[in-house]
Parts: C-alpha cells; structure tokens; sequence
C-alpha cells in the first residue's frame, strides 16, 4: 500500500484528529517500511484503517448493560464514572485506593492505533488513548513474587442494568500473566480518538491486549490485584472449554462453536468479505516470543 | 355472542391470503434497513438474527394454534397454512443470509455443518421445514390422507430444534433463548393433555 501513505505533516495546527490521521499515516509507513525489511507483515500496513466513533460507540460487548450489542450504548449512561476509584492491591508495595484523577496526573497518555478482534470473529481498529500498564503497576511497585495481576469491573446493580441477570458470575473478572501484563502493548485505555472513553466502551479505564480476544480486555476497572497464582476468569468460569485463560488470538484454534480463522471488519455494511485472521492479531512479532515453547493449543 | 365468538366471525369473513403480503413485509424491512444502514456497525448478523427470530416467532404462533382452539375456543385454524409457510420463508432467508453474507466460504459452509452442534440442529430444523412446505397444498392434504397429518407433526420437532438452536449459539446463559424454548415446550406439552383423538395435531 504504497500510495497510500504520504507524509503530510506540517509544523502548523491542526485539530486533534486531523493530527492522529497524520500520526496513522506515519505509522502506517514506517509498518510497510519494516514489511518491505522482511521484519513485519505488510497486512498490518493495509489494515490499519481505524473505525469511525459511530462503530467503535454503537457495537459493544458490555454484557453488564445488556446482551444486545447497541443495549451497551443505550444504557450504560446511568453508570457514574466520576468519582472513580481503583483500588491497587496484593503483591505490591503501595496498595491502596488510588483516584482516577489522580493516576491519570501520573501517567503519560499517549495515542495507540489497535486492530481489535471479538471472539465472535468480528473486529475493529480502534484509535486508542491511554497509559502503558506497565508504568501502573511500577507506580503501584509490584514485588519480585507475583506471578499474575487480576482485574475486576465495577458491579453495580443500580446502575448496571445487565447485572440482574446471570448472563455471568459477576462482577466480571479477567487476568494476565505478569510479562503480559509487563508488555509495552498492554495499555489501560481512557480514550478513543482524542475525547473521554465513553461509558459504553469501559470509562473511566480499561485493559486493551490487543494480540488477545476483546473479553480479555476488561472494562470499567474497579481493582487491580498482583497475585503469585493464576487468577480465575469470567468466561473461562462459564465455559473453561470454550474460553482459556490466554485467549490468544490464534486463527489456527477454533472456537468450540465457530471457526477463528476469518473475521469480519465491522463497518463494511451489507456485503463485506471476510478476512483471514492474524495470529496474535497482527502482533506476532512482538509477542510471540513470550510463549516460545508453550502448547498454543493446550494453552487456547 | 362473546368476544371470542365475535373474533371467530371477523376470522371466518377474513381470507387468508393477505396474510402472505403482511407476513413477508417484515423480511423487506429488514432487508431495506440492512441495505441503508438502519441496522448498525454489523448489518449481516442483525439481518440473519432478526430473520431467525421472525421464524421463531412465527413457529410458536402455529404452534399456539390448536391449543388457542381447544382451550380458549379461538380458531384461527385457516391461517395456519400460511403462517406455517412463512416460518418456511424465514427460515429460508435466514440460512441464506448465513450462507452468503455471513460464512461465505463454500469450504467453511459445509465444515460449520458438520462440526458445529449448534449449525448441524438449526440446518436440520430447516431441513424438516423443506417436506412441510412442499407439502402445505391442498392436493398434497388430499393425496397423503392421514399420513399428511402424521407428516405435519415435524413441526414438532423443528420447533424444538429451533429452540435449542437459539440457546446453543448464544454466549453465555440469556434470558430470551430460555423464554423461546420454554413457550415452545409448554405449547407442545398442551397437546399431550386430555386431547379428543380426533382433535389432535
């Protein structure tokens, strides 16, 4: 996709999504370049084309606020995001109860332009805003003996309108290895495309993983936990044998009920083609090696 | 004359045919909103569900259809034909839709069949529909005689599979798959009591 990129910078202001069209062309290119090296996959260069805010906002997996995927964007404005908390504990050496406001006046947000794959075989690029996690968990100083972190989503009944149901065992709760966790891709969203994360998408902060299903990428998180064992999982509660605690983006491990090996870009209407899958969504590369030797099947 | 009787009247009067237009209206809806973008960031799947659960609907209704006679003395008994055939064309429309929008891989089309319990019952479902729809003529009511009836009692099945297709292919334990299979079994539970024999089916 050569023609496509052309660098179009210039030293003079521009709007905020303006600037982050210009910084995916950037990106875009520099990821052609190091296909062109034989390093990456020139996929990663055609495919990053980011969803508009309509689709990332109106088509959501947030079963607190219903199953439906437009249930998400319809209700999950009774959910009070400010104040918010994040209560930080277990193996570290700072726990406590940390504000929003006041973790976000200690971290560096920075844009992050990631495609997103659902279990469900469809997926997204979404123009992230956020903070590495690994910079958290260094705040928080997580000791030398945890092996795993735990995350839990708020579960608030009165807000929360899904959670009267037992879709699951609430609250929703998700985990990652340390070194995944540790990962530089491993980010805590507080945005997408410049403005607030919105309600529907897991304010006032989430997980993204972006090389693994989107349910790892848990929302609206109420505590973070350091932990030497490994954690349990909502969807791997609910069905362990169609959900592992990895849940790595693998086109070569089906689902138990549907193939992994296409998905579907959301946004192309009517008649869009199907489009092979990536192992570890596109991010082999930075990520393979932490699971050098591990059975990707056994370990799904 | 109760109101019962009074519905009774207006159905007798009424013919049966409109109820073919108005039924697929619905599906053209459907279709048109999908086309334009009135059905979200992910129109194939909202299309094929929302086709799915039209025939779903329009299963329990037939199957409503006898126990409304013999329990409320609602006879509704010349619409079935063509609501039955119209869960045939909803059903149809539905594995289109998953055929060529959704999977679209021929090679993948006929691997989901056989390897996913969920597609296998739901296609099996369809595939009982095929006979009844062929079937739901008068000549074919003449020629097969009581085998027709014998034949008819598939639906029973197919709702069943209907049913336990729709839990099977959701995440998670839903509200709305639960509630299908609980109407369709409670329907299909009426006809088992007390029924005259010449009543029944």
């Amino acid at each position: 996709m050569a023609n496509r990129w052309k660098n179009d910078l210039k030293d003079c202001d521009v709007t905020p999504e303006a600037a982050f069209l210009n910084r995916r062309q950037l990106m875009a290119g520099a990821a052609a370049g190091i296909g062109l090296a034989g390093i990456g996959s020139t996929a990663r260069a055609e495919t990053l084309e980011p969803n508009d805010w309509e689709d990332i906002t109106s088509y959501n997996n947030y079963y607190e606020f219903g199953t439906g995927k437009d249930d998400p964007a319809r209700y999950a404005h009774t959910l009070v995001t400010k104040p918010w908390t994040v209560k930080i504990d277990g193996m570290v050496d700072h726990p406590g109860d940390y504000a929003f406001d006041d973790i976000m006046a200690m971290m560096t947000v920075e844009e992050r332009l990631y495609r997103f794959r659902c279990v469900e075989a469809w997926s997204m690029v979404v123009p992230w805003n956020g903070f590495e996690l690994a910079d958290l968990l260094a705040m928080a100083g997580v000791q030398s003996g945890a092996k795993y972190i735990a995350f839990e989503t708020a579960n608030r009944p009165d807000e929360m309108p899904g959670v009267r149901y037992p879709v699951l065992d609430w609250p929703y709760v998700e985990g990652l290895r340390i070194d995944e966790a540790m990962h530089p891709l491993t980010i805590m969203a507080t945005g997408i495309y410049g403005k607030d994360i919105p309600n529907q998408n897991g304010a006032p902060l989430r997980l993204v993983v972006p090389w693994k299903y989107g349910f790892k990428s848990i929302k609206s998180i109420v505590r973070i936990t350091a932990t030497d064992k490994q954690p349990p999982t909502s969807w791997n509660k609910a069905n362990a044998s169609e959900y592992g605690f990895y849940s790595n983006v693998n086109p070569k491990v089906d689902h138990r009920r549907w193939s992994q090996a296409t998905e579907r870009r959301i946004g192309g209407g009517l008649f869009t083609k199907r489009q092979d899958t990536l192992m570890f969504n596109g991010y082999a590369n930075e990520v393979a090696g932490i699971y050098a030797g591990m059975d990707l099947r056994k370990n799904f | 004359m109760g109101p019962i009787d009074g519905v009774n009247a207006a159905a007798r009067r009424m013919p049966a045919w409109p109820l073919y237009i108005i039924g697929v209206l619905p599906a053209i809806w459907l279709v048109w909103l999908g086309a334009t973008g009135g059905l979200g960031a992910e129109p194939i799947k909202a299309l094929e569900r929302g086709l799915g659960e039209k025939a779903l609907q329009l299963l329990v209704l037939v199957l409503a259809i006898t126990p409304l006679r013999r329990f409320v003395g609602l006879n509704l008994l010349k619409f079935r034909r063509a609501i039955g055939l119209l869960v045939f064309i909803y059903a149809a429309l539905h594995l289109l839709v998953w055929l060529v929008l959704d999977v679209q891989i021929p090679a993948q089309i006929w691997a989901d069949i056989v390897k996913r319990p969920y597609v296998t019952i739901g296609f099996t479902g369809f595939l009982l529909l095929v006979p009844l729809a062929m079937t739901s003529n008068n000549w074919s009511v003449r020629r097969l005689g009581p085998k027709w009836r014998q034949l008819h009692r598939l639906t029973y099945v197919a709702a069943a599979l209907g049913g336990v297709h729709y839990i099977w292919l959701v995440k998670g334990i839903q509200i709305e798959p639960l509630a299908y299979m609980a109407v369709i079994l409670g329907l299909l539970a009426l006809r088992k009591r007390g029924a005259p024999r010449k009543q029944a089916g």
